[in-house]
């Protein structure tokens, strides 16, 4: 008794030498590089998702180090934090790698970004949530270190309804939105309730509960009320059992439509064949393995035995591509930075004129190589997305394709919503909005 | 030797009933709180105080909630979250709807209607007990789940479900920096912890003790099981909902339903069980094995200059963790706390055990 005792003592002196010893440890830094922290999941119940988007993301942090030896000659550091989608978890690895001065956060996590948007502004570090996170931040003014680039919830919920609307008059319809029962999934709803009045069709809201694997209820209320179109905006382990349970109730997966976060291979793989005919948004990319990035992927990394994911077969693929543009976003606009600051480490302060002047022109996408996979994107105060477009892409079985044009999302119907949320928020939080007609 | 307390007399009633009636206790706990009022806020760094120290001391009030109702008066529950849930909406609309009311009043009041709350899902401890009664509870937290989930007057209307709390301003100060939430807390959790520990020791406690060990015995002596059960279900919802404000305002912000699911309730009972039922100290000790050892073994491996992929750390994480608490319930099945009393009956003895 008394050796395991003093055993246990020992135990919890080494636990709390380990604590006060990483932060001490975390202090240093090299004064010569940018540290770029990554916020991961690869394991929890959406692991599945978040480890294609995790090894897109390294990559490209560490393609960006092998092939140009930096940005400007100043090489990127980065470390993963793993938070399994926990949002208390998210917090923690925030707070562990802050100390490290980062200059941007890209958590993957609508949940971890509401939580990190009230903390970021104290910091000056840049929250970059490409294609998540909460759509209202678009507005500079009230959200001047929050960047949803790429497109919001609101504008996809917009472009969704343009899509189906183009098949018919969506007076008298039924549509129904099956959501995740998070901020995530609850996001799109202002919009939708907007866009039902004024286009007149019926919206039927179906929540799931995280992570989703009981939808039997759901589809049996699909079944039921038939609703012409189906939006599925899930995550994980949800979007397969959703396009399975479609199956199950036989509702047809033409008239399914996921969010840019349910259209990706592990959500259709479960299904494969029988999920033919699912569609769903395309964040600009859809699964392109044969863009000049790639190649440099395959040349610089996979070849020497450098890359991140398990297998070269995932470089392309849908997740894979989108945690990959998110880097590219973040080293861009630390490049951006440089350019009005200086070829230096840069601070999150400077990477925030950085990402809020961002201009990714069609010249600049193909010096990128990643020509095809986005929209030119350009930000500014008043517009922290710098692109509100998507197209739809469609499973034909084996793989996606595109089945659509480009969309833009409607401005005249999402500026009163951004507006009345931002200002909400403002008074909220009882601070001054930052005035977008006086920035340069 | 070193805990002797030969040659220490009481004279008085008082001094045999202070709260601690060993010297050599005293000095040690008005040591530690020189040192973490005085010295912590200086030598912390801001880490230490957002990511381990602020989350600790919450979930130890909340743990110390917790074990009153399940410690010190045995009804099991397992609807902790939902309280927590209602103490952190309850003040989100104070504070957005009364916007001049000192937020110390908010937090206090909130726990005021956590407590109805509790009180109201301890009705049916009247007429079950045990795995039946954790059944009840489990039904509070799911239905407080949804509610805050689906009504949307609780949230103020907002679009995703999820709510910010305003600034942490009381008295005209903004409670901004790290060190300075931690203090707010530390605050809360001593008075919150001093209360506690007086309540268990009075009468009221000893009713909620007898209750627990044999409520028929108890109610033969004279204690009305009603009262007893009740007023425990009300205390300890009242520190539970405390908690929750403190959780939602000072450590998450901004914050959803999910925050309070029912892994908030498991992880506060596991701390209890594991810290020490029917103990104040254990609670502390509870919640610091659950929300830091983690935290811990998450960075041992990189501390240590072992290069591991970040999916690895983290599955070494939770088999590790999983197997001490197994064997810490195999070593000392009451809990830490009660290996620190076996603890200070050696050094009472030491060096010459016998």
């Amino acid at each position: 008794m008394k050796t395991e005792l003093r055993m246990k003592v020992a135990a919890a002196a080494m636990a709390v030498a380990g604590v006060l010893g990483v932060a001490v440890d975390s202090a240093a830094q090299s004064a010569n590089e940018i540290f770029v922290p990554v916020l991961v999941y690869r394991t929890g119940a959406y692991a599945p998702n978040g480890v294609p988007w995790a090894d897109g993301f390294v990559d490209y942090l560490k393609l960006v180090n092998a092939r140009d030896g930096g940005v400007n000659g100043i090489k990127i550091a980065y470390e993963e934090c793993e938070t399994g989608y926990a949002t208390d978890r998210g917090v923690e690895c925030y707070e562990r790698l802050k100390s490290k001065k980062p200059v941007a956060f890209s958590p993957l996590s609508t949940g971890i970004s509401y939580a990190l948007i009230d903390k970021v502004p104290q910091d000056k570090i840049v929250l970059i949530t490409a294609g998540y996170g909460r759509a209202d931040s678009v507005d500079g003014g009230d959200f001047k270190y929050v960047f949803p680039m790429l497109g919001t919830y609101w504008d996809a919920a917009d472009i969704l309804v343009q899509h189906v609307k183009k098949k018919g008059n969506l007076k008298g319809k039924k549509i129904a939105l099956v959501y995740h029962d998070s901020p995530y999934g609850k996001e799109p709803i202002p919009v939708l309730e907007a866009l039902s009045k004024i286009e007149g069709f019926e919206l039927i809201k179906l929540p799931v509960t995280h992570p989703g694997v009981e939808q039997k209820a759901t589809w049996l209320q699909v079944r039921q009320q038939r609703p012409d179109y189906v939006f599925l905006w899930g995550w994980g382990v949800m979007n397969s059992t959703s396009i399975k349970e479609a199956i199950a109730v036989s509702y047809p997966r033409l008239q399914m439509y996921g969010v840019w976060w349910s259209a990706a291979e592990p959500d259709v793989l479960p299904a494969e064949a029988a999920a033919k005919g699912y569609n769903g948004l395309a964040l600009g990319h859809s699964a392109e393995k044969d863009a000049p990035i790639h190649k440099d992927m395959a040349k610089y990394l996979y070849e020497k035995g450098q890359g991140t994911a398990k297998s070269k077969d995932e470089v392309g693929s849908v997740l894979y591509n989108r945690g990959m543009l998110s880097a590219m976003l973040t080293i861009e606009s630390i490049r951006a930075a440089q350019g009005k600051y200086g070829k230096r480490v840069v601070t999150g302060e400077e990477v925030q004129w950085g990402a809020e002047h961002l201009n990714l022109d069609a010249a600049r996408i193909k010096a990128l190589g990643v020509e095809g996979m986005m929209q030119p994107l350009k930000t500014s105060c008043a517009d922290h997305a710098g692109v509100h477009k998507a197209r739809v892409h469609t499973w034909d079985g084996s793989q996606w394709s595109y089945t659509s044009d480009w969309y833009e999302s409607n401005s005249k119907v999402l500026a009163p919503i951004i507006k009345a949320s931002a200002d909400r928020y403002a008074a909220e939080k009882k601070f001054e909005k930052r005035d977008c007609s006086k920035e340069k | 030797m070193i805990y002797r307390e030969a040659g220490q007399f009481k004279t008085t009633y008082a001094s045999d009933q202070q709260l601690f009636p060993i010297l050599q206790d005293r000095v040690f706990v008005i040591g530690f709180l020189v040192f973490a009022f005085g010295v912590m806020p200086f030598i912390g760094t801001e880490y230490l105080f957002r990511a381990i120290l602020v989350p600790f001391l919450i979930l130890s009030l909340a743990a110390i909630g917790l074990n009153i109702l399940v410690g010190y008066c045995g009804q099991v529950s397992l609807g902790t979250g939902a309280f927590m849930a209602v103490g952190a909406y309850a003040a989100y609309n104070l504070a957005i709807r009364v916007p001049d009311l000192n937020l110390i009043v908010v937090f206090l009041l909130s726990g005021v209607f956590s407590s109805l709350v509790g009180v109201l899902f301890g009705f049916p401890s009247l007429r079950i007990k045990g795995f039946y009664l954790a059944v009840a509870t489990l039904a509070a937290q799911f239905f407080i789940d949804w509610l805050f989930a689906r009504v949307k007057w609780f949230t103020n209307d907002s679009s995703s479900g999820s709510v910010s709390a305003p600034p942490l301003e009381i008295f005209g100060r903004v409670f901004d920096s790290p060190e300075e939430k931690y203090l707010l807390v530390l605050a809360f959790v001593c008075v919150f912890a001093l209360i506690a520990r007086n309540l268990t020791r009075g009468a009221i406690g000893r009713s909620w003790m007898a209750t627990r060990d044999m409520d028929v015995a108890a109610e033969v002596i004279g204690i009305r099981p009603m009262a007893a059960k009740l007023s425990a279900f009300a205390v300890s919802s009242f520190f539970v909902g405390v908690a929750g404000a403190l959780w939602a305002f000072v450590y998450l912000g901004s914050w959803e339903p999910l925050a309070f699911d029912v892994n908030r309730s498991f992880q506060l009972l596991f701390m209890i069980i594991i810290g020490g039922l029917g103990s104040i100290l254990g609670s502390f000790l509870g919640a610091a094995f659950i929300v830091i050892l983690p935290l811990v073994l998450n960075q041992l491996p990189r501390a240590l200059g072992v290069s591991l992929s970040t999916e690895m750390v983290s599955h070494i994480e939770i088999m590790v963790f999983g197997a001490l608490i197994v064997i810490f319930l195999i070593a000392e099945p009451r809990g830490l706390a009660r290996l620190w009393a076996v603890g200070k009956e050696k050094l009472r003895l030491w060096p010459f055990p016998h």
